[in-house]
């Protein structure tokens, strides 16, 4: 049975929840209520007047075939970058842990992609591939393979999805490698005794006590490729060729920010409100069944 | 004595510059422009602002063209607008439509008692940024055209005299067919493609882009831009990228570093990249005007412009609004549009600025630069050649880009892209008519 905690009356709880309750309500219900709001009508640029036109905008959106491809843009994009990011930050993490020398100067080097901003991380591996001065791409020529991102959709979203990972490797690495310390030694050692080598072990033992980093991670990097990822993309493809990788919140901003359609950008955003919810509900309910804490 | 002396002048200074300080009225210009252009634009305001001591003029650089149309239109919304606010020519029709939210060149001009004359501008130019009525809503600032580069050198080492006529796209065709058999890289590659393959192409050919005049009559306009003309030239343009005649660099000016660099053998751009490619180039080059195919009724008509244009903001004092008639009508005094013109390679936008660099013998020294003035007022401009209007435009080229790349990758053909692209266009077209209404 879990530990509850009884106060007496309303005043302290209350006046203890207010400040999250305070910063929910400026921070999140108001924006939304605003987008929610926004979703109902065209309002011109200037927001000199604006035409109500109920459901309209989602109307609009959901007859278009390039929307609703990109949902399937997104889900490709975030299952891909929760992937790339977390399989290898897992992997350096074992490495990292099994380090007995220079442990320290290791995972500081691992750490610092993190520091770089998600547009200079794009600006950054722009440079590696581009089709004209890149370095990676000349590689790539002299290897006969014609590299170009700007016209090839797959090569656009190998690109993005990369460079979204790439900082995001460091992120995970530092809570696996905390994780992987605070397994206890005795077990380990307990299956080393009964003769299970490294990986039997990492398997059965290490894997399942870190399930509760590994949903955390999960829960975390699917929500930074919804969210976050906009900068890379925005400075490596604008969401081209033909809108390969344009996902859901890149639209958001492209159509508000660029096309002044600020009627349509909200209801996408009341889209993504309803898409995000729904995946947390389901993160919660069915994949954290099976994690043991 | 002299310690004395200085103090005196010290002090006399800063009372005079505390005086200047209280009586100048700031006009706040926000512009798009880095670089060498920027550097430019400073220059000009800084020679304004000495040149009188009633207004102050701040420019501030707010990013690139969409950016700087945005920065407006969110301080607008804030209350912290601009009084000069550049907008690209793609952005056009969204200040057009807020009619709120300007005011009209030609209204600041005569509240402010200032003589303006509309008709001091090239008729091009002017045409863009004009109502049906003949009123200036913006003031034509910076105005290009497209034209064709070639690399010189590069044509000579295929084979390919230098002086041989490219105007026509047949032309450009045997000269691409002789660079590949030379196994030429690059032959051709192009900034901007909807504007100077879709856009340019269908006025210069005489064939509408858009109905309603291209829409300067009317918000119900719908595309037009799948038709057989310009069907035809992207699918040529097409199969020349999968022989690796013309090489897709991007939606923006990309191609422009590999033509600079000596990489591209030709080059379709803007009249306006000729500061950086007279820097940059170590190649004989050489500017020629925009291809047309020959064959086509009409064709070569005239181009259209691209660049921008100054808009006056609501919601200032009138004091403020005599000092952006003042600024306006400096920037576009002879003197300032001819240097202007000269060093940038844009368009005179006043007949007499161009007369000047004429007299001046700049043409002559520079050949080739004229080319652009020839090209977009040989002929008078038809409805199809007037120019575009058209909201939500940005996105629309958004559009079109795609469609282009999808030529060029050979996973539409030509027709399909087009046709996919009027579709997709004309709902946009249908939200900004019913967001104006």
């Amino acid at each position: 049975m879990e530990k509850r905690v009884t106060f007496r009356g309303w005043g302290l709880p209350l006046l203890l929840v207010f400040p999250q309750i305070l910063i929910s309500g400026v921070f999140f219900f108001y924006p939304a209520a605003q987008a929610i709001w926004q979703s109902l009508f065209i309002p011109d640029p200037f927001g000199l007047s604006a035409q109500f036109v109920g459901l309209g905008n989602f109307e609009f959106l959901f007859s278009d075939r390039f929307y609703r491809s990109s949902f399937i843009t997104t889900a490709v994009f975030s299952t891909l970058v929760t992937l790339v990011s977390m399989v290898p930050a897992l992997f350096l993490a074992v490495l990292a842990d099994r380090l007995i020398k220079g442990a320290g100067t290791y995972r500081t080097m691992l750490i610092w992609p993190y520091a770089v901003a998600p547009a200079v991380a794009g600006v950054l591996w722009l440079f590696m591939f581009n089709t004209r001065v890149g370095v990676v791409s000349w590689y790539l020529a002299q290897l006969a393979y014609d590299w170009n991102h700007v016209l090839n959709d797959g090569e656009a979203m190998g690109l993005v999805v990369v460079a979204s990972a790439w900082g995001r490797i460091s992120y995970n690495f530092l809570f696996f490698f905390a994780a992987l310390q605070s397994v206890p030694k005795s077990v380990i050692e307990a299956a080393a005794i009964d003769g299970a080598r490294f990986w039997k072990r990492f398997f059965t033992i290490v894997l399942p006590l870190l399930s509760p980093t590994t949903f955390f991670l999960l829960v975390v990097n699917i929500v930074y490729s919804f969210f976050e990822t906009f900068g890379v993309i925005h400075t490596i493809t604008a969401g081209g060729p033909q809108q390969a990788t344009t996902i859901l919140v890149y639209k958001v901003f492209s159509d508000g920010f660029v096309g002044q359609d600020l009627g349509s950008s909200a209801a996408q955003s009341v889209v993504l409100l309803v898409v995000v919810g729904a995946l947390t509900v389901i993160q919660f309910k069915y994949v954290e069944k099976r994690v043991h804490y | 004595m002299f310690k004395n002396l200085t103090k005196t002048l010290l002090a006399g200074s800063v009372l005079l510059s505390a005086t200047a300080a209280m009586a100048e009225t700031e006009v706040q210009f926000w512009h798009a422009f880095t670089g060498r252009l920027g550097e430019l634009v400073a220059e000009q305001v800084e020679t304004f602002n000495s040149s009188q001591s009633d207004y102050k003029v701040v420019a501030s650089h707010k990013g690139n063209y969409s950016e700087t149309l945005n920065a407006g239109i969110a301080a607008f919304r804030a209350g912290e607008q601009p009084h000069v606010l550049m907008v690209f020519e793609v952005g056009t029709a969204t200040m057009m439509g807020a009619k709120g939210a300007i005011k009209p060149v030609y209204e600041v001009m005569s509240d402010a008692g200032a003589s303006f004359d509309p008709n001091a501008y090239i008729g091009s130019v002017k045409g863009y940024y004009t109502t049906t009525d003949g009123e200036m809503l913006s003031l034509p600032f910076n105005s290009s055209t497209p034209v064709l580069w070639t690399n010189n050198d590069a044509l000579k080492a295929a084979g390919i005299d230098p002086s041989t006529d490219l105007s026509t796209w047949q032309q450009v065709g045997e000269a691409l067919d002789k660079l590949k058999a030379s196994g030429h890289e690059c032959p051709l590659t192009t900034a901007w493609q909807s504007w100077i393959h879709l856009e340019n192409m269908s006025a210069y050919h005489n064939v509408p882009f858009a109905t309603k005049d291209n829409g300067f009559a009317g918000l119900d306009t719908e595309l037009s831009m799948n038709g057989p003309v310009q069907v035809k030239h992207l699918q040529t343009m097409g199969d020349w990228a999968k022989d690796g005649k013309f090489i897709y660099k991007g939606r923006r000016n990309e191609g422009g570093a590999d033509f600079r660099a000596g990489s591209c053998a030709m080059f379709t751009e803007s009249s306006a990249g000729y500061a950086g490619i007279k820097k940059e180039a170590q190649f004989d080059f050489s500017v020629r005007p925009l291809p047309y195919w020959e064959g086509v009724e009409g064709a070569p008509q005239n181009t259209i412009i691209g660049g921008a244009s100054l808009w006056v903001m609501q919601g200032h004092e009138s004091e403020e609004y005599k000092g952006v008639a003042d600024f306006l009508n400096f920037l576009s005094s002879t003197e300032i549009q001819a240097k202007w013109h000269q060093n940038t390679g844009y368009l005179p936008i006043t007949a007499a600025a161009g007369d000047k660099t004429r007299l001046d013998g700049f043409y002559e020294d520079n050949p080739g630069t004229d080319i652009a003035v020839i090209q977009m007022t040989a002929k008078a401009p038809t409805a199809n050649s007037k120019g575009l209007r058209l909201g939500s435009f940005d996105q629309i080229r958004g559009i079109i880009d795609e469609e282009l790349e999808a030529i060029w990758s050979g996973d539409k053909s030509a027709q399909e892209a087009m046709d996919s692209a009027v579709e997709r266009g004309n709902k946009l077209l249908r939200r900004f008519e019913q967001a104006s209404r």
